[in-house]
């Protein structure tokens, strides 16, 4: 396996980072504590390098339609330039190949951003999709460096960097919403369940912005947390929650379908359409362990009419101080259901709860429920 | 680097023990181990009076990251356990060799003892780790 570092991986290492391979980079998996690092994040500011992420350019008049066709979320829907839309890209069985941010900046330029872990099936399935396809031409763009800066005290961290014009344009920024400087792209959005921005920029200033933000007070923060904190928000994580043997309809993200117009015609439409058709057999909900232990994938979930599913990512909630998880279970499982998880032999109780989890440093479920 | 206290005996799978006069031994991990595991959140310990082998799984802990099994060292009737750890795991990141004992067996052969790591051997168990 290659092993690619990131233009941070010398920050990484004087900050005490222990490195992990991580789909071929070294990447931090924490800086000493996963559980103050998540702390950090839901209740001040920290940073993330996430510049394994693929970032790739696609140009040229024919982008829209050709996004159209690769994507299961509709771009027609972006108008204001920054403006971005979250969306599977799904295979003819329905299938996810991976999940995706795509932004749209002009007529002639859309950026998107895919997962690490699926670069070279997911270049090989664009680049062929490519091939019926003219005026889009695709670029990846390795040499830029990926920053994700989170917590409710992020953007004024972020800011405060900034000359006066830069800061108001990213203060102003809707969610969801990216804008360009003039040696970086800003994007408010994140993967944390916290206000933030995404920052896509070139290495040099990647380790600039890195070292001021260290000044002032913002904390590195590793993928440990990162997952943890993705997990409290609800939000899905590829090759565990979703793969290409599941459609977004059983995945929770049915949402991210645009059905309509009826008229697009996207890869994975028609198996989409005959699923919604005969009703998904199952869907994706949260639970919230009860008893003792910590819930993992791929542990078996029992319901009391003899309904079963399976857990797809859990973990110790660092918010909830208790173990939360997502599950892929029965359709007609209902909030507040009861189940027990096969935990390493020992069946323990948990409750079927809406997620997300968390937001904005603040559980959004009840412990009291249960 | 991490702490690895001579007075004490280690096993290739990161538990220390420390043999008491009156036939008895307390068993934690190491601070390798607790490092390796990272934030500790839920302990299930041995029941007490339970008999063990040598190798047994007898408690399982669980990081933040993952879960991992604890084997007894020696064979022995589990007589102690540290309950404090059932609402505190994070003492076993805090302090392995103290507060963060998991258990403590009534050993019938002290003799076992003689086949634990001495801490030297155990730093190069570190090392290939």
């Amino acid at each position: 396996m290659t092993s690619n570092k990131t233009p941070l991986y010398q920050q990484h290492i004087e900050a005490g980072a222990k490195i992990v391979d991580f789909s071929g980079w070294q990447m931090p998996i924490h800086y000493g504590s996963q559980l103050e690092e998540h702390h950090v994040v839901r209740q001040s500011a920290g940073v993330f390098d996430v510049s394994h992420m693929n970032v790739v350019d696609l140009n040229g008049s024919g982008s829209k339609s050709f996004l159209q066709h690769l994507l299961a979320n509709d771009v027609e829907k972006l108008t204001v330039p920054g403006k971005a839309l979250y969306s599977c890209m799904l295979t003819e069985n329905g299938g996810i190949i991976d999940d995706l941010i795509v932004y749209f900046m002009n007529q002639d330029w859309y950026r998107v951003i895919l997962n690490a872990g699926t670069h070279d099936k997911d270049m090989a399935w664009i680049r062929q999709q490519l091939q019926n396809f003219t005026d889009a031409t695709l670029t990846e763009r390795p040499e830029l460096a990926m920053l994700a800066i989170q917590g409710p005290k992020a953007i004024g961290a972020f800011t405060s960097l900034l000359p006066a014009d830069a800061a108001a344009k990213v203060s102003e920024l809707a969610v969801f919403q990216a804008c360009e400087l003039d040696d970086m792209f800003v994007g408010r959005t994140g993967y944390t369940g916290e206000d933030g921005v995404e920052v896509i920029l070139a290495a040099e200033a990647a380790v600039d912005i890195w070292q001021k933000l260290m000044d002032v007070g913002v904390k590195p923060i590793g993928l440990g947390a990162r997952d943890t904190l993705r997990l409290e928000a609800g939000m899905a994580l590829y090759g565990l929650d979703m793969d290409e043997t599941t459609s977004p309809l059983v995945s929770g993200l049915a949402w991210t379908v645009a059905w309509q117009p009826e008229t697009r015609d996207f890869n994975g439409r028609k198996a989409l359409e005959t699923e919604k058709q005969n009703g998904p057999g199952q869907r994706m909900v949260g639970l919230l362990l009860t008893g003792k232990g910590v819930l993992r994938s791929h542990q078996q979930v029992q319901f009391a009419d003899g309904g079963n599913g399976q857990i797809t990512s859990g973990s110790f909630s660092p918010t909830l101080a208790r173990s939360i998880a997502l599950a892929r279970v029965p359709a007609t499982v209902k909030t507040g259901d009861v189940c027990e998880v096969d935990i390493r032999g020992r069946l323990v109780p948990a409750v079927v709860v809406k997620y997300p989890f968390v937001r904005n440093g603040k559980a959004v479920i009840e412990i009291e429920q249960v | 680097m991490s702490n690895v206290p001579q007075e004490l005996r280690y096993t290739q799978s990161h538990e220390w023990v420390l043999a008491g006069d009156d036939g008895q031994v307390t068993v934690g991990i190491t601070d390798h181990a607790q490092e390796l595991l990272g934030d500790m959140v839920f302990i299930e310990l041995p029941e007490m009076g339970a008999e063990l082998d040598a190798g047994d799984e007898c408690t399982v802990v669980e990081s933040v990251k993952a879960a991992s099994d604890v084997y007894a060292p020696v064979a022995g009737t589990v007589v102690a356990v540290n309950e404090k750890l059932v609402d505190a795991p994070e003492l076993i990141n805090e302090d392995p060799y103290g507060d963060g004992w998991m258990f403590r067996l009534q050993i019938a052969d002290p003799s076992q003892l003689d086949s634990l790591l001495d801490a030297s051997a155990y730093e190069v168990v570190e090392s290939e780790d």
